[in-house]
């Protein structure tokens, strides 16, 4: 069999991003909570914060870990599998990724140092101070970072000349025309992933009666904050959707499931597309739903993705499905967190079990919903590395082949299931010694009364030869 | 534009770049593959708790070489990434091994000899890849146009396995110097013990790379024996660094040995650059083939020359409240 190196580059491509991509979206909006709990600590000396700090921080510091190494090897990733890209791109995507470097990842690493490490070692506000550099960091990140994937999905400010991209305009590039509202819908989105974290990691350690006061101190701010902002996200995501309707209206007649070309086109809540006989089968919509929301008329007119040759149609059905899995979601989002003030505007929010337990439920869900979010832009870009000017399989490395990009392919998906299980299974640990486990007064008395005391940091010496396990 | 030379600037920005990750990560690289032979698992632990606030700040100059390149010199990162395929995947698996050890490591019980040796091979491997880099860079690529056109294992001979692992041993040296620095007691007795074999073999190697490098290139050798009332300062300067390395180990200085060791990276470093002057991707290209286009050098480099002072403010700054040795009472506490 013939192993195609453009399309397992594809599946590599697509495997390390999704990886990669959970972790700085918790990281984002968990950064702005623990600098948010820092500045409460600092202003009111509250012990609660500083147990939620410091509970919080340890969670930041296992996820931000696995989210550098994944990330580290983006950066590389450009260069080994896709050269012609980015040789051709260099121009645009060569400085904007270096800004990236140099204004958000030296702030993270660096000030995460003092943040992890420096409680005792620095003055209170100068630790408050590294706590908002940290969060900082990962913003202005998600800033470079989605400037560079809004270009190609929406290309501006550069002109394609021998195969290289020449600048024009750098305004023009960096905030090109899909920029702003994908760099709000992705900021919401980050905040949303961290704060339903919070609410059901709060809400379970409510429902088995630990850390009672900092869980409901948490659980009472982050809802409030959910309910504004899920709801938020809505809207922004419609905006969003119309500005993909004006620029890549072939995605959005995938996301759509519209083949013909139609006035007055349903919105469909169910349907099987067909890519090979370009159509759905078992259509259930509501009559001009999709024309009422794209353009804003019952008979607005929406391209059908027979307008496109085959080849420069993205895959239908899961951009289709991806779509309507990311709005259940939000959907379900905005309703329990307002069903949480409910709750709480009626005292009643510690004690609603059920909605309590529907929220440590709900953990993966915005995780799941970046993902498929993330799928309905990127697969929704398709055939196109960028948008209407070089396709995916003109920017492969000419010398890669289909063995190599296996073998790293079937490596990284190795490497990083390892971590993940790893990093899954430690958290699962921080987890459930909980917020208790991280009060004020443990850490300056040295190891006995480290957090989780099943975790000293010096083993007695001379117990354990390297290399051995305990207890062998 | 015709006053100044925008590729010329580059280079020397992107240059201390490297040279900057090579000393920064490479001695936390050094502790990493110096971690199984330490004399107990609290000598790994104090280890481990001297570069777990930095590493990570470290490492990031890596990737600013990565971007660096790519904004820069898109030629270079469009020629070496492909044609170090597999290396780069080896770079890459140790560096998320060794990464992840920091926080896994601490938090595990039975598992944690995983971890100890997870770190121990990520820094291993990644040190020996990038050794392996340099080896290549010297050797040269097969590059039609602007893409490389070779095999997947061109890269791999003996003589970048030879420069793999003298930057392994290297990294080990610079590594245990840094733990003369920040340890004390036993850890440090044993860095001591140590120190004066790691410089024998980095001599070793440095013997071994000053014979096999002119042979393996000629245009090397044109260079190194068409200056030689230049360059025998090189080796000159070599023997100065080890034997004053070694005596301040000798008479138990405990800064001395770290800055010697760098003064010898920096030596390397430059006299790599020298024998290799122009070449960006060797055999054929020079740097000003590689460059990007002048406005995108512009405009990097404007928010370089602000940014890059306050990056190298705020990393000195860590170190200094980090300073001093790694105690019993300061552990993986955060």
């Amino acid at each position: 069999m013939e192993l195609d190196p453009v399309l397992l580059s594809r599946i590599q491509f697509a495997f390390v991003v999704s990886f990669h991509a959970i972790f700085p979206v918790f990281t984002i909006g968990l950064a702005a909570f623990i600098a948010f709990l820092e500045g409460l600590l600092y202003r009111t000396g509250n012990p609660v914060y500083e147990e939620l700090s410091r509970f919080w921080t340890k969670v930041f510091a296992v996820v931000f870990g696995m989210g550098v190494v994944s990330g580290i090897v983006m950066a590389f990733q450009f260069g080994t599998n896709w050269s012609v890209f980015s040789y051709s791109a260099a121009n645009f995507l060569g400085p904007v990724l270096s800004y990236e470097v140099v204004t958000a990842f030296f702030l993270e690493a660096v000030f995460l140092g003092v943040l992890l490490f420096g409680r005792h070692r620095v003055p209170a506000g100068t630790h408050l101070f590294a706590a908002i550099m940290v969060a900082v960091g990962t913003f202005i990140s998600s800033f470079w970072i989605l400037s560079a994937n809004s270009w190609m999905q929406t290309p501006a400010g550069v002109e394609l000349r021998d195969g290289i991209f020449h600048m024009t305009s750098w305004l023009e590039a960096i905030f090109n025309p899909s920029f702003g509202l994908r760099f709000l819908h992705f900021a919401i989105a980050a905040f949303l992933t961290a704060g339903f974290v919070v609410l059901g990691i709060s809400a379970w350690y409510l429902r088995h009666d630990k850390a009672t006061a900092s869980s409901r101190r948490a659980l009472s701010m982050t809802v409030v904050l959910m309910a504004i902002l899920a709801p938020t996200q809505l809207v922004v995501g419609d905006l969003h959707g119309l500005d993909t309707f004006k620029h890549q209206p072939e995605k959005v007649a995938a996301m759509e499931g519209i083949w013909e070309t139609q006035e007055g086109a349903p919105l469909l809540l169910f349907a099987i597309p067909s890519q090979s006989a370009e159509r759905n089968f078992l259509e259930i919509g509501i009559p001009k739903g999709a024309s009422l929301i794209l353009t804003h008329e019952l008979d607005g007119e929406i391209r059908g993705l027979k307008e496109w040759a085959p080849e420069d149609r993205p895959h239908v059905a899961t951009v289709f499905w991806s779509f309507r899995i990311m709005v259940g979601l939000g959907l379900l989002m905005i309703v329990f967190a307002l069903a949480g003030v409910v709750q709480l505007v009626r005292g009643r929010l510690y004690e609603s079990r059920r909605l309590l337990r529907i929220y440590t439920w709900m953990i993966p869900a915005p995780f799941i919903a970046v993902l498929a979010g993330w799928f309905v832009t990127e697969v929704g870009r398709q055939p196109w590395l960028v948008h209407g000017i070089m396709r995916v399989e003109e920017g492969i490395t000419p010398s890669l082949t289909g063995g190599m990009a296996l073998f790293t392919l079937i490596g990284f998906i190795l490497v990083y299931s390892a971590v993940f299980v790893a990093g899954v299974y430690y958290l699962g640990r921080v987890m459930r010694a909980g917020p208790e486990s991280f009060k004020a007064e443990d850490e300056d008395s040295g190891i006995a009364k480290r957090p989780l005391a099943n975790v000293s940091t010096r083993l007695s010496e001379g117990d354990e030869p390297w290399g051995i396990p305990e207890g062998k | 534009m015709e006053l100044i030379d925008l590729t010329l600037i580059w280079i020397v920005i992107l240059g201390f770049g490297v040279l900057m990750y090579v000393l920064m990560d490479g001695f936390d690289l050094g502790v990493g593959i110096l971690f199984p032979f330490a004399p107990s698992n609290a000598a790994r632990d104090d280890m481990m708790n001297s570069v777990a606030p930095v590493w990570d700040g470290n490492e990031t100059w890596l990737i600013l070489g990565g971007a660096g390149l790519l904004a820069a010199f898109p030629m270079v990162y469009a020629v070496f990434l492909p044609a170090l395929y597999i290396g780069v995947f080896l770079l890459l698996a140790g560096l998320i091994f060794r990464g992840v050890a920091f926080e896994f490591r601490f938090k595990a019980n039975r598992s944690r000899y995983i971890w100890d040796h997870a770190f121990n091979i990520g820094s291993t491997v990644a040190a020996f890849a990038q050794g392996a880099v340099v080896g290549a860079y010297i050797q040269g690529f097969q590059v039609e146009g602007f893409q490389y056109v070779g095999g997947p294992f061109d890269w791999l001979t003996p003589f970048t396995v030879m420069t793999g692992l003298g930057v392994v041993t290297g990294y080990a040296l610079l590594g245990a110097t840094w733990t003369i620095l920040k340890t004390e007691g036993e850890t440090q007795r044993w860095a001591w013990r140590i120190t004066p074999w790691l410089i024998v073999g980095m001599l070793a190697f440095f013997l071994l790379v000053s014979v096999w490098t002119p042979l393996t290139n000629e245009r090397v050798f044109e260079r190194w024996f068409g200056n030689i009332e230049v360059l025998w300062i090189f080796p000159v300067a070599t023997l100065a660094v080890c034997a004053w390395l070694y005596q301040a180990v000798r008479k138990r200085r405990e800064g001395t040995p770290f800055v010697a060791t760098m003064t010898l990276f920096v030596l390397f470093y430059i006299g790599l650059l020298i024998s290799m002057w122009p070449y960006a991707v060797p055999p054929e290209h020079t740097f000003w083939d590689a460059a990007s286009d002048p406005g995108s050098q512009l405009f990097l480099l404007l928010g370089f020359l602000f940014v890059i002072p306050f990056v190298l403010g705020y990393t000195a700054w860590t170190y200094w409240v980090f300073r001093g040795k790694v105690g019993n009472q300061q552990g993986y506490g955060h």
